[in-house]
């Protein structure tokens, strides 16, 4: 409770909204005390005085009636016929609500048949007629506001009760021995409260808006006493001649209105853990760059992507998580290299950096460079990310459902690939996207062009994300996880897929794994990340045959071997440390059983082992291994 | 797609039905003689009864529900006493205005609604994004009748661009012009609210959408910002925001009676409110009846644009 005040208080826009709250409902509540003057006393002599004039600081109205004592006053009615509908409502709908939802079955049916019928009217219909029934009158406007406020209640508080009667402390109630109206009364009660308070809170200023408007029309409150509606009203004839008559009832209604928004989209707010969280902020087209470092380099020219002490955090609140703690990777043409690492390693930040696939905020690209056949792209202007992000290196990633767009075929969104980058004519595009399906061995490829991805399996999912890769014949494809989400036989034709289209088209692949079966099938070389950074790198045969980094050792430790039923599966302790506050040294340290004071000391570099391999490890175990 | 369509109207059945039933039930809780309160305090007894047995008020309420049920089956609410002339031609013409002001209301805040929140997101506090934002907060709290006579003072008495009030001109041509001049205000006072919440949850549905995955491989593809924002997020946002179209537009219709009392619209929102004060109760009736049961029909429309815009909905 005191969290939620205290978010709440920090909402300066909702304070705001609560102070002037405070004040009207404060002056509202003291105006009977106010050296006011009577505000039915007519003096039609004095009607229309001017605001600011002697004896009437808001001037009078049509019949010389002081406007400020009417207004106060009027305000005073306003608030108390809103609040009063309010609480009818909420308590006559939350009874409701609490019977359907405590009860269920047909109890249920009936009650919410009749809630959705009530739902089904445009609210003021049913208003205007129970006025019509009970005539005109503030009393039956206030009536009739609530009364048609009381399926919204009934609703949202049936959906909570359904969720709280199955709970397990309701089951032990009943099974104590309690009747159904204790339990209603001691157990679903009091968790029911708190959703009554914030829906009468945020539908108050709806209530008070919607009584003043039946008194506007002349059927809520009669004269001679005046609500803000009905000042209103009667001002309206006027509006021309003397229009502050009735600009100081309309101000005030709308202050007090958008007070309580204000103050409703604050306690909105504070209960919504996404905001805090930023899981409401837009991504930007591109991660936002932010190189304090140097760039990396020199570039390698021979290389097609070359990544170069590249760095990605995230930056959340006061907190900085080192995502990518400065990687260097290079991939030449036509080659498939390997990145392995445990969730959380980094690994799919690293593959998402290279084209400013981080979404930011709360990414953002720190230190190092990423060059494209010898040119740096971090820090690139967002058209020329945009032209090669697709045509010359293309992404498939994990999950082929949740990254397709549902509403799209495959064949628009295929064609959309090609054409986001070339004018080629639809009908040219969508033979292409045709002949695409085929390449990536879809049955019925000019039947599945017109398929919406659900209506698709996960395997040709996946087959849909790689023809999408493939469209504009890229000199590198970015595959992060692309089979981790599939059985494992459908793991095995997209793995054979993806190698046979590599040969096929000699394009070069990135792929990212946490699967030492995968990369043995696949790649050429294979670096291993632990904690951001790469530990070891070498070519496949050599990390799979001799692992150098302790971390390597381990985890290929944790992989079943077919056939090898004999060996124990040693999992590593402990977890992988937490990347905003990595330790000194080495990452790995207080995980491997080789660790000694050295180890947690300095940076340790990634050494050159052999010809072509690196290792980042004081004490590396190959050195026995090869020996 | 013709079945779905089928199967949306009949299970309107049941919902007309009961709309039908409480608009009775609440015109049957009139306190005191309904043939007195319709005819008023000079009535003779004799004319009382003779009403009663008109209005076949002497009969069972079941009985008299379903002599209602069959005469409004055929077209039949009644006659106006007031206005001396049956009550559905009074109410088609009314609600043929009403239909002009609070469809054009409609139309504007679903465009304006979506378009404002659509870019405040696109640029998320940003400068365009603090401005809408402001403004959205400005237009769900004002009260359209207050925003109306505020209006009124400006555009119409001291700049003179549009008329005061009502849908014609008293002289002149009644021609499309003399229409849009006449509709103009009105039709921006009423969508004004709506037009604020629709921007609201726009923003909120779209930035939930461009968080999501395929926004993501969207641009991996290379597809411009532009595409991405209104061919990506807006189409996966819109299965959100339909819905709440739906719903505004009931906020609309409501919001109609007033705008058409500060701008003296001929439309069945002022008629209501006359019978009301005139006690005219079977124009009443027949209006409330009428309205929602289009009202129902319209969010059945609702439901088919929602099916033909999410192919995941089973038709």
């Amino acid at each position: 409770m005191m969290a939620f005040l205290k978010l709440l208080a920090r909402n300066q826009l909702a304070l705001a909204g609560l102070v002037v709250m405070a004040l009207v409902v404060l002056l509202a509540l003291i105006t009977p005390l106010l050296p006011l003057a009577d505000p039915n006393a007519t003096n039609t002599p004095a009607r229309f005085t001017e605001p600011f004039s002697d004896g009437a600081l808001l001037g009078t109205d049509h019949l010389g009636r002081d406007l400020l004592s009417r207004l106060m006053w009027g305000t005073r009615l306003s608030l108390a016929v809103g609040f009063a509908a309010a609480v009818i409502a909420a308590t006559i709908g939350a009874a409701i609500g609490i019977i359907a939802g405590y009860y269920g079955g047909r109890t249920d049916n009936v009650i919410m048949r009749v809630v959705d019928v009530l739902m089904a009217f445009p609210y003021i219909l049913l208003a205007l007629a129970i006025v019509a029934a009970l005539g005109p009158g503030l009393m039956n406007a206030l009536i009739a506001v609530a009364a048609v406020n009381i399926p919204f209640f009934a609703r949202n508080i049936r959906g909570i009760t359904v969720g709280i009667a199955n709970k397990e402390f309701v089951d032990a109630a009943r099974l104590a021995g309690l009747s159904n109206t204790k339990i209603i009364l001691t157990e679903i009660l009091p968790n029911v409260i708190p959703v009554i308070v914030i829906a009468m809170s945020t539908t108050i200023g709806w209530m008070i808006l919607e009584t003043a408007g039946l008194s506007f029309l002349g059927l809520g409150s009669q004269p001679p006493v005046a609500d803000l509606g009905s000042m209103l009203g009667e001002a309206r004839s006027a509006l021309i001649t003397n229009p502050h008559t009735s600009i100081v009832p309309g101000v005030m209604i709308l202050i007090i209105v958008m007070a309580i928004n204000l103050l409703g989209d604050g306690v909105r707010d504070a209960l919504d853990p996404r905001l805090k969280s930023g899981a409401l902020s837009r991504p930007l087209p591109a991660t936002l760059v932010d190189r304090t470092r140097q760039p990396g380099g020199p570039a390698d020219e021979t290389a097609l992507l070359h990544l170069s002490d590249l760095q990605t955090q995230f930056h959340v609140g006061a907190r900085i998580f080192r995502a990518v703690g400065g990687v260097d990777l290079r991939i030449q043409p036509g080659e498939c290299l390997g990145l392995i690492g445990e969730s959380g390693s980094g690994k799919s930040v690293t593959a998402l950096s290279i084209m400013g696939l981080v979404a930011s905020p709360p990414g953002k690209i720190t230190g190092g460079s990423v060059f494209y056949r010898g040119e740096d792209l971090i820090g690139a202007p967002y058209e020329k990310l945009r032209s090669l992000r697709g045509r010359r290196v293309a992404y498939i990633f994990q999950d082929p459902l949740a990254t397709l767009h549902p509403l799209y075929t495959v064949g628009e969104q295929l064609i959309e690939a090609v054409r986001s980058h070339y004018n080629t004519p639809k009908d040219e595009a969508r033979a292409h996207a045709i002949d695409l399906l085929k390449s990536v061995r879809i049955p019925n490829a000019e039947d599945r062009v017109d398929n919406y991805p659900h209506e698709l399996s996960g395997g040709m999912r996946q087959r849909v994300g790689i023809a999408m890769a493939l469209a504009n014949d890229p000199d590198v494809i970015i595959a992060d996880e692309p089979t981790t989400a599939l059985d494992v036989t459908v793991q095995a034709q997209i793995l054979t897929l993806l190698d046979d289209l590599r040969r096929e088209r000699d394009v070069a692949i990135l792929f990212i794994t946490h699967d030492f079966g995968v990369v043995a099938q696949l790649c050429d070389r294979v670096a291993v990340m632990y904690a951001g950074r790469i530990v070891e790198q070498g070519t496949t045969d050599e990390i799979l045959s001799h692992p150098a980094h302790p971390y390597t050792s381990r985890l290929m430790a944790c992989v079943p071997e077919l056939g090898g039923g004999q060996r124990r599966l040693e999992a590593i302790p402990g977890l992988p440390p937490v990347v905003d506050n990595l330790p000194e040294g080495c990452a790995f340290a207080d995980r491997c059983n080789k660790a000694r004071d050295a180890c947690r000391q300095g940076d340790i570099p990634l050494d050159t082992l052999g010809q072509t391999r690196r290792v980042r490890c004081i004490d590396p175990e190959t050195e026995e291994a090869t020996a | 797609m013709g079945r779905y369509i089928l199967r949306r109207l009949i299970s309107a059945i049941p919902v007309l039905l009961g709309i039908s039933v409480i608009v009775f039930a609440i015109m049957a809780m009139i306190p005191g003689d309904p043939a007195l309160a319709i005819l008023g305090s000079y009535a003779t007894p004799e004319n009382v009864a003779e009403l009663n047995r008109d209005l076949g008020l002497d009969k069972p309420l079941v009985q008299r529900y379903f002599v209602w049920l069959g005469n409004l089956l055929q077209g039949d609410l009644g006659r106006s006493f007031n206005l001396n002339r049956p009550v559905l031609d009074e109410v088609l013409e009314r609600f043929n205005a009403t239909l002009i002001l609070a469809g054009t209301a409609f139309v504007l805040c679903s465009i304006l609604g979506i378009a404002a929140g659509v870019m405040s997101a696109a640029r998320q506090y940003g400068l365009a994004d603090k401005a809408i934002t402001f403004a959205v907060l400005l237009g769900i709290s004002i009260p359209s009748f207050f925003l109306g006579m505020m209006m009124i003072l400006i555009f119409a008495v001291n700049l003179r661009w549009f008329p005061v009030s009502g849908m014609w001109p008293i002289y002149g041509t009644r021609d499309i012009w003399a229409l849009i001049d006449h509709l103009t205000m009105p039709a921006l006072a009423l969508s004004v609210v709506a037009t604020g919440v629709i921007a609201r949850l726009s923003r909120s549905a779209m930035l939930e959408v461009l968080r999501q995955d395929f926004i993501r491989t969207a641009r991996s593809k290379g597809v411009h910002e532009r595409g991405i924002v209104w061919r990506h997020a807006l189409r996966a946002a819109m299965v959100s925001i339909i819905p709440v179209l739906g719903i505004q537009a009931g906020f609309v219709l409501s919001g109609a009676v007033y705008i058409e009392r500060v701008f003296q619209w001929p439309g069945i929102g002022q008629m209501l409110v006359d019978a009301i004060l005139r006690r005219d109760l079977l124009l009443v009736q027949g209006g409330v009846v009428f309205v929602a049961a289009c009202y129902v029909l319209f969010n059945i429309i609702v439901d088919v644009a929602q099916s033909l815009l999410d192919p995941r909905i089973k038709t």
